[in-house]
């Protein structure tokens, strides 16, 4: 049982980081929008010079 | 191939005789087949374009010349988006970062769909000095960054309002910025709250199962203070909301859910750390954290549904021009902001651009189309010594006038902040649930009372214990849950079906029935004129659709489609106010009302003359054509009535509901169209101004529910004031932004729809507290009789949690049985 002397902190600070990661997420901005982003990966990226029609 | 969706520059490709027809790239000369009208690059090509035009969408390629010729809709000509170069505005509203590049925020018009996000977003390829445009989507805000050396705001305003999105510069930055905050502060706090609650739920899975097997000391040391820090940063953290709700409540003497919660999650804390620090009795945390966690999450969809609604506000005030031309003293023309206006300013206003002020015409003649404030789709005459309203729109000539009220005091000035200020008043409701919240925080208090009296003999911890295991269960987490999330649910499946609600508070006013109040003009009726009937010689069809193509008037656009042919005509000349003339082979043309004719000294012949007044009384306006000086023809518009809009009526009052018609317009059309929608006579009311609609729509509400359904900008104050505002498609956005409801539809059947469906939502939203509160009501007797353990209280909490959630999510509402 004495293992989880270290895996009980181990679990907490995991779960820290993923809630300071979550934090920080919203903080700069990433949940304001949450349909926006759905709707523009639907775009094909396309270099700036590949203007010229293709056939 | 990929030119379809890439709508080509102006200056992109010369036209040469061999270009493919749809992707616009030189053909090659193998593939040029000489018996074709069309040439097409490759079969691919030539299988989309065939494809486009058997559906009939060969409107495509109109659109995507009048782009490429860089004409824009005659919507947007008075806009050349001066106002957003202004150096006061960008200091105000534009950021600079660190490369020198400058950010601002607009508000576009005309967000529809995935592709008017790609074209926006895409603008960086086509405006040179554009670094980037990122679009919202669901607020319609595109946030541009460009490089001030090389463009100016407005060169990118124009460019998008070129695709049709009108920008406004977007106004109160600091509310947005604020709400945002709160937004993110939300977020923040159901995240941890989230997090600590898994945890503490994981230690209490150790705890619980250590009181069935056993458990070593040093670890159940370990995990009951484990619970109690965790426990404690979620309650003083995310939980601390509900204290301050608590705290406000008792200090405005008003009851709120937020009381039990606040006693439960103080009193609970307080026994869980005593209890911990003494090494026995009982921990909540794990209950606790849940409740926060839950209760957040509720408020949260709560926030999110009023959040859409007042995030498309701000369209409300780009009514009226931002700049005016004034002419001074020296009789000179300047051009000054409309804030800079006063009173008895002299202005003049070019063809196409709105009337800035209120004033008095003093010098030209012109028509206006003031369908802003009166809804009344035909354009008006004004001449000199005519009063003129802000916010309508001079549609054929330059005209000067004399201000008699600028900005607020204006008469659309004073109907926005009307709006405005209804608006603000209009307190976010919370429904049911706040209407509990009295009795159930009173009975909460009696039972935990009862509990101490009944146990008392048991000592005093056990007593106390008992209550605080009453307390914790009697936490109304599933009935703060049950109703944000059936109405969200609903909400969520009416916007699927293009009705987009704004607040719960409206399904509940609807599923009861009451008065339902229409506007005709753009409501019940298309709001266009069509040609309805051509009395007379038909072969002047396309002389009158050649003479009207090239004018921007409502009655000129629905002339333009009477003939298909091209005339030669000559000298073809407008007449501000009145109609056109033109020279065919000779003899001259004219076009206009019957007034007009009068003037030219041509005459209206006997069977004519009659069939025009018949066709008169039926509410169609006659347009006259003369040829030398006899009428020859008649051209009879009207207003079509929408689709469907007579069933919809006839199902509306099969459920009860009261009808009536409420329209701008005069007697005549009013009362043809009330003939053909089955309103009584006397429910349905002509010539009502918009103040008049507001009175009507307000002293109706006093006296019970009240539904108003409009379209236009008329309509915006009764939207406002009404219990329920129902805005229809194509509406002007300050409607929307009044209203409580939105059909993005054509689709008369759509109103039906949304009152048997809030029925519906509202029966589900009343089922889910029943058994949310029946929930709390067993589990508070097995509390009172002290039978309640911790296990049970977390077992049972989240159990009801769970089925008011599924529950709630599987009601049919919107889109179900009908």
């Amino acid at each position: 049982m004495s293992v989880l002397l270290i895996v009980l902190p181990l679990a907490l600070i995991l779960a820290g980081i993923g809630v300071a990661a979550f934090v920080w997420t919203v903080r700069t901005g990433q949940m304001d929008d949450l349909d926006s982003p759905a709707l523009r990966m639907l775009f094909d990226d396309q270099k700036p010079s590949d203007t010229k029609p293709r056939e | 191939m990929t030119t379809l969706t890439t709508p080509s520059l102006p200056h992109a490709s010369p036209r040469t005789p061999c270009l493919c027809a749809h992707c616009r790239t030189i053909v090659p000369a193998g593939e040029v087949r000489e018996d074709e009208h069309e040439q097409f690059c490759c079969g691919g090509c030539r299988a989309v374009y065939h494809a486009i035009h058997s559906c009939g969408l060969e409107e495509y390629y109109a659109l995507r010349e009048r782009m490429e010729s860089g004409e824009t809709p005659a919507k947007l000509a008075d806009s050349s988006f001066a106002e957003l170069d202004d150096p006061a505005f960008q200091a105000s509203a534009c950021v600079r970062d660190a490369s020198g590049a400058m950010s601002c925020e607009l508000l576009v018009e005309g967000v529809h769909c995935a592709a008017c996000m790609w074209l926006i977003e895409n603008l960086t390829r086509v405006v040179p000095g554009l670094v980037s445009a990122r679009l919202d989507f669901t607020r319609s805000l595109v946030r541009v960054a460009w490089d001030p050396e090389r463009t100016r705001l407005s060169a990118i305003a124009t460019a998008m309002a070129r695709f049709g999105y009108v920008a406004h510069p977007a106004r109160a930055g600091e509310a947005r910025a604020a709400r945002r905050r709160q937004d993110r502060d939300a977020l923040i706090r159901i995240g941890v709250a989230g997090a600590c609650a898994g945890n503490v739920m994981l230690l209490a899975f150790a705890l619980y199962s250590g009181e069935f097997a056993t458990i070593e000391e040093p670890f159940l040391t370990i995990f009951r203070v484990l619970s109690m820090l965790l426990g404690v940063l979620a309650i003083a953290w995310p939980g601390s909301v509900f204290f301050r709700g608590a705290f406000a409540a008792i200090r405005t003497r008003t009851w709120h859910l937020d009381m039990p919660v606040a006693l439960a999650l103080g009193v609970g804390t307080i026994v869980g750390v005593v209890n911990t620090l003494r090494g026995e009795g009982h921990l909540y945390f794990d209950s606790l954290t849940m409740l926060v966690f839950l209760l957040l999450g509720g408020r949260w969809l709560q926030l999110r549904q009023q959040r859409q609604a007042t995030d498309s506000v701000e369209l409300l005030f780009s009514l009226t021009p931002r700049r005016a031309h004034r002419v001074n003293d020296a009789g000179m023309i300047e051009d000054v902001a409309v804030d800079a206006l006063e009173r008895g300013d002299i202005l003049e206003i070019a063809c196409n651009e709105s009337f800035p002020v209120d004033g008095i015409v003093l010098v030209g003649a012109s028509t206006a189309d003031a369908s802003v404030l009166t809804g009344e789709s035909r354009p008006v005459p004004i001449a000199q010594g005519d009063e003129v309203a802000a916010g309508s729109v001079n549609l054929s000539g330059v005209v000067r006038v004399r201000a008699s009220a600028v900005g607020r005091d204006t008469r659309v000035g004073r109907m926005m902040a009307l709006i405005e200020e209804m608006s603000r008043r209009r307190v976010p409701v919370i429904g049911s649930a706040d209407r509990i919240a009295g009795p159930f925080v009173l009975a909460v208090f009696l039972l935990a009372g009862l509990t101490l009296a009944l146990h008392a003999h048991e000592g005093l911890p056990a007593a106390f214990e008992h209550a605080v295991a009453l307390l914790v269960v009697c936490c109304p987490c599933a009935a703060a849950l049950a109703t944000p999330l059936a109405t969200s649910a609903a909400i969520g499946r009416a916007a699927r079906r293009g009705i987009l609600i704004k607040g719960g508070d409206v399904l509940e006013s609807l599923s009861r029935p009451g008065e339902i109040v229409l506007d005709k003009t753009g409501t019940l009726t298309e709001g266009r004129f069509d040609l309805r009937e051509w009395i007379g010689d038909e072969s002047m069809r396309s002389v009158v659709a050649t003479m009207e193509r090239g004018a921007s008037h409502p009655i000129a656009a629905a002339l333009a489609h009477a003939g298909d042919a091209h005339v030669d005509l000559e000298r073809i000349e407008h007449v501000p106010g009145s109609g056109m003339l033109a020279n065919l082979a000779g003899e001259r043309i004219a076009v206009g009302s019957e007034v007009f004719m009068r003037e030219l000294g041509v005459t209206l012949e006997a069977p004519l003359a009659e069939r025009v007044c018949a066709a008169s009384a039926s509410a169609l306006t006659p347009v006259l054509i003369a040829r030398g000086s006899r009428v020859v023809a008649a051209a009879m518009l009207g207003d079509a009535l929408r689709p469907g809009v007579r069933d919809t009526l006839d199902a509306l009052r099969a459920r009860g509901w009261a009808t009536t018609l409420l329209s701008g317009d005069d007697p005549g059309p009013v009362s043809a169209c009330a003939e053909a929608c089955g309103f009584a006579p006397d429910a349905a009311h002509a010539r009502v101004t918009p103040e008049g609609k507001r009175e009507y729509i307000a002293q109706r509400a006093e006296s019970g529910r009240v539904v108003m359904v409009g379209d236009g900008v008329n309509d915006a104050a009764a939207l406002a004031s009404a219990s329920v505002g129902i805005a229809v498609r194509g509406g002007a956005e300050a409607s929307l932004a009044a209203a409580d409801v939105y059909m993005r539809h054509d689709d008369a059947s759509l109103l039906v729809e949304l009152v048997d469906s809030s029925k519906r939502a509202v029966r589900a939203i009343r089922r889910c507290l029943a058994i949310a509160i029946g929930y709390n009501a067993i589990a508070a007797a097995l509390a009172v009789a002290g039978l309640i353990t911790p296990l049970a209280a977390a077992v049972i909490m989240p159990i009801s949690s769970l089925t008011v959630i599924a529950l709630a999510l599987r009601a049919r509402t919107f889109g179900g049985e009908s």
